[in-house]
């Protein structure tokens, strides 16, 4: 043990670590109220879920499931548990800033309120953004190439598992003790022990560490599913759009979250055990942590826009009744993109003083990226040029989408000029920059996915009424939250402030709140869109399982999709290969059934995913014996689990012959 | 699909849609570890990185030319090249099918690599002993971290080494059990490609300072 841990933890004990009574927040009303409120939550759904005896069904077809379709809606279902909380973060921090001018404090503690930005960025990019883009991967990309399952069902099942272990730690962190105060990126000195000796930043860490196995794993298995289990006939080429952009993402997160792992692990060796990385003396260097940590961090942003992208293309292409305009060169530009994501990262500390030379070469490089992110932009236009458009939901998100990102990127190209950047640096305006981009193209891209894909799932449309409502809140609610922070930006306002003296300023402000009470209803509407569409599921039925007229081979299955997906392994010929099979008069075949060979359900997922949550909690609060039991249990079930070499079985032909004609009847 | 458009009929009479019979995509576990060990070695790759900013750092205290011990490096380098070859000799035997060949090799590679993890400990004791432990200063952070974190996948190696002959012993060179010994065969080799760039660019020139 450390000089500088032990100096802050005289109470350390060996059963309990730092773990105290104290470190619950009975002395806080805000927090203790919030935990009231979800502990009663939680009891009442434990309560219901008892009740009408679904246990056993969300143990044996959901927990345990290996089916990519299960792990993908259970990842969506984990990105809008985690919006609520992210957003709540969000619309207290608002509210906060409209308040706290001149002799008003608003009504958060400054080190409260710095928990709150902090955790805001750490839930909606990590907990948020990448359970919903890893989640549409999970569901659609085997189902376009024509597979049965990803390459590594049981990895899948256990990287689902790792990135709700981190979900749980980070809102464990609400409850037990207190979240980081140093923003989204934790940097040094602040995050040392010596300026943060708490808990907080060890959060941070350990839910970061054990999320990222999960995500970088699920990496690997994609690039696998998507090289390897392509159906005959379907080359690179001819892959679907949504497909060659999950691709580059996966390549992205192989490439860049081992980068994450080991700057987070360097951080963890200065607090747990005083090396000197980026400590102040002793030969530490603070500046190298911001390198390494936005050369993950810059790719990343690309790891949650491209497969955007691509749910973009699919949707343009479908709603205006045409092939995408430009295929190859969407493609090249999407690999473009991710060559180019590398090469930028130093755009974000033009200010650390790297000299003209290099903040040119990264400034150049920044500006380059929009040459293929325009291509993009043009194609799409392009696509609905001439087209037979239908105004649907998920066109109405992507309307919506391609205005507000040319803004973001517009503001960012801006950005992207070192002088400017001297000047706008750590501003509201990059704030207002980033919301612009992540808000404009990821969620609203999100929001179109799940309109689109969500017959596919359900076997339902969802009600479009709710859905425009939604749109059209969060369209006008992202406008009025964001616009004045531009302009508070430009006056020189910068982030992270609880508190402000200029008068003048306040009404920007409580503009900006306004804006994210009605992203709020926006929320709102989406929630009340699940609950009315389902209620009405039967008048918004599709039997067909193709509602849009779709081009791609997820909608030549029935909605839901069979456990297998295919029936018969489908034979591609061109680009939107169920386009083609739909033009040629295509039948679903009623014979000739063969058993199929699946992969068994398993729990190891969970349970190995369960002690990396105890091992993360005990290694949080120094439960020295616990982290050591908890690791060693983990890596002694990691290998209990490979002496398990019965993990298949095959589906009888009868039963896909029952299944499959079933459909029959439901099509005739 | 009742909105498929009736078109004239592709030239050449119909096109097939479905792969009658079966179909068993390729098996993707090689190329999926070998990505694996891709994103391992970027981790490698930043700890190198960081090795390059801090090596200098020696804030008053020990440099690589005060503490490196050449020739026990060039006795562990060895060993570890060595367990190369005598992994190569277990995959020959796999070849021939021979499970108590396979089995003796990969035995053999066990113990070259426990001297080299032997070996390693003994350094780092010592330099710990004599007050040069990673706490001392950025340089040695960044050089109990880079080692380390090697002499760390050789342990964790030899783990799986042992995991790897209970289960030959149970089951014999199946194909999953083939599968396995390719995939520590790259993991064995990738550390030993590791520990050639810090052999040379930790020890070799770290000594020259």
């Amino acid at each position: 043990m450390s000089s500088a841990v032990q100096t802050y933890s005289d109470t350390t004990s060996a059963v309990f670590g730092r773990l105290t009574w104290d470190s619950f927040p009975f002395h806080d009303p805000i927090i203790l109220g919030t935990f009231a409120v979800v502990a009663l939550g939680g009891l009442a759904l434990v309560a219901a879920l008892t009740r009408y005896k679904v246990w056993g069904y969300l143990w044996t077809e959901w927990f345990t499931s290996i089916d990519h379709k299960r792990i993908g809606v259970m990842y969506m279902i984990l990105g809008i548990i985690m919006l609520l909380r992210g957003f709540a973060d969000a619309i207290m921090m608002r509210l906060h800033q409209a308040m706290a001018f001149g002799d008003a404090t608003g009504y958060l503690p400054p080190h409260h309120y710095d928990q709150i930005f902090t955790a805001h960025g750490v839930i909606m990019i990590f907990f948020v953004a990448m359970p919903f883009v890893v989640g549409l991967m999970n569901y659609i990309v085997p189902l376009q190439i024509g597979a049965r399952d990803v390459a590594f069902p049981f990895l899948n099942n256990f990287s689902f598992w790792m990135t709700a272990s981190g979900a749980i730690l980070i809102m464990l962190s609400l409850f037990v003790g207190e979240f980081a105060k140093s923003g989204w990126l934790a940097y040094p000195p602040l995050t040392g022990i010596l300026q943060s000796p708490g808990v907080g930043v060890d959060y941070y860490i350990w839910s970061l560490q054990i999320a990222g196995v999960g995500t970088l794993l699920s990496g690997v298995n994609f690039v696998v599913t998507i090289v390897k289990m392509r159906a005959p006939g379907m080359t690179m080429m001819k892959m679907p759009v949504f497909t060659w952009t999950a691709l580059c993402t996966n390549i992205l997160i192989v490439a860049a979250f081992p980068i994450l792992t080991a700057v987070l692990a360097l951080l963890s060796l200065d607090r747990y055990m005083d090396f000197n990385f980026f400590t102040n003396d002793l030969g530490g260097n603070a500046m190298m942590y911001v390198n390494l940590i936005w050369i993950w961090g810059h790719p990343e942003v690309y790891i949650l826009i491209l497969p955007i992208f691509g749910v973009f293309s699919e949707i343009v292409s479908t709603y205006s009744g045409k092939r995408l305009f430009g295929y190859s060169s969407m493609v090249y530009a999407t690999v473009v993109i991710t060559v180019l994501s590398y090469l930028v990262w130093l755009h974000h500390f033009f200010t650390m003083g790297s000299g003209a030379t290099v903040n040119s070469f990264f400034g150049i490089t920044t500006m380059i990226i929009s040459i293929p992110t325009g291509a993009k932009i043009f194609n799409w236009l392009f696509t609905m040029y001439r087209g037979r458009i239908q105004f649907e939901v998920p066109m109405l998100w992507t309307v919506g989408f391609m205005v507000t990102f040319v803004i973001g990127g517009m503001t960012g190209v801006l950005l992207a000029v070192p002088p400017a950047d001297f000047v706008l640096h750590n501003s509201l305006f990059l704030i207002a920059h980033f919301h612009n981009v992540i808000i404009g193209g990821v969620v609203f891209g999100v929001f179109a996915a799940i309109t689109y894909w969500y017959p596919k799932v359900t076997g339902y449309k969802l009600d479009p009424f709710w859905g425009k409502c939604s749109f059209w809140f969060w369209l006008i609610g992202f406008y009025a939250a964001f616009m004045p922070l531009y302009v508070l930006g430009l006056m020189g306002v910068t982030r992270r402030m609880s508190h402000f003296e200029d008068m003048s300023l306040q009404i920007w402000f409580q503009v900006a709140a306004v804006g994210a009470f009605l992203i709020g209803l926006g929320i709102l509407c989406f929630l009340i869109q699940l609950y009315v569409s389902f209620k009405k599921r039967e008048s918004l039925r599709d039997e067909s399982g193709d509602p849009w007229n779709g081009r791609t081979l997820e909608w030549s299955t029935t909605s839901p999709p069979p456990q297998y997906n295919f029936a018969f392994t489908p034979q591609v010929h061109e680009n939107d290969a169920w386009w083609q099979m739909k033009q040629q008069g295509f039948q679903p075949p009623k014979e000739g059934f063969l058993p199929i060979h699946m992969p068994k359900n398993t729990a190891a997922g969970m349970v190995l995913a369960g002690l990396a949550t105890v091992f993360g909690f005990a290694m949080i609060w120094y439960v020295w014996w616990l982290a050591a039991a908890s690791f060693g249990a983990l890596i002694l079930g990691a290998i209990i689990h490979t002496f398990n070499y019965k993990r298949d079985y095959y589906i009888p032909a009868e039963d896909v012959a029952t299944v499959e004609n079933q459909r029959g009847e439901v099509l005739a | 699909m009742s909105n498929a458009v009736a078109t004239p009929a592709a030239e050449g009479g119909k096109l097939e849609f479905l792969v009658k019979g079966d179909h068993h995509p390729a098996q993707g576990t090689l190329l999926g570890f070998w990505i694996y060990l891709m994103s391992d070695c970027l981790i490698f790759a930043s700890l190198f990185a960081t090795y390059g900013v801090l090596s200098m750092n020696f804030a008053g205290g020990p440099s690589g030319a005060d503490l490196f011990d050449l020739e026990l490096v060039a006795l562990n380098t060895a060993f570890l090249l060595i367990s190369s070859i005598t992994y190569g000799f277990a995959v020959l035997k796999m070849q021939q099918n021979s499970v108590r060949g396979t089995m003796g090799w990969l035995a053999v590679t066990g113990v070259f690599g426990l001297c080299f993890l032997g070996v390693e400990l003994y350094e780092f004791y010592h330099m710990i002993h004599i007050g040069a432990g990673p706490q001392r200063s950025g340089f040695l952070s960044a050089f109990f971290t880079l080692v380390g974190t090697h002499g760390l996948h050789v342990t964790f190696g030899c783990i799986w080494l042992v995991t790897l002959l209970l289960q030959l012993r149970k089951h014999g060179l199946i194909q999953e059990n083939k599968r396995r010994v390719y995939c520590l065969s790259m993991f064995w080799h990738f550390l030993d490609v590791i520990w050639i760039g810090v052999f040379t660019y930790v020890y070799l020139m770290g000594s020259m300072v």
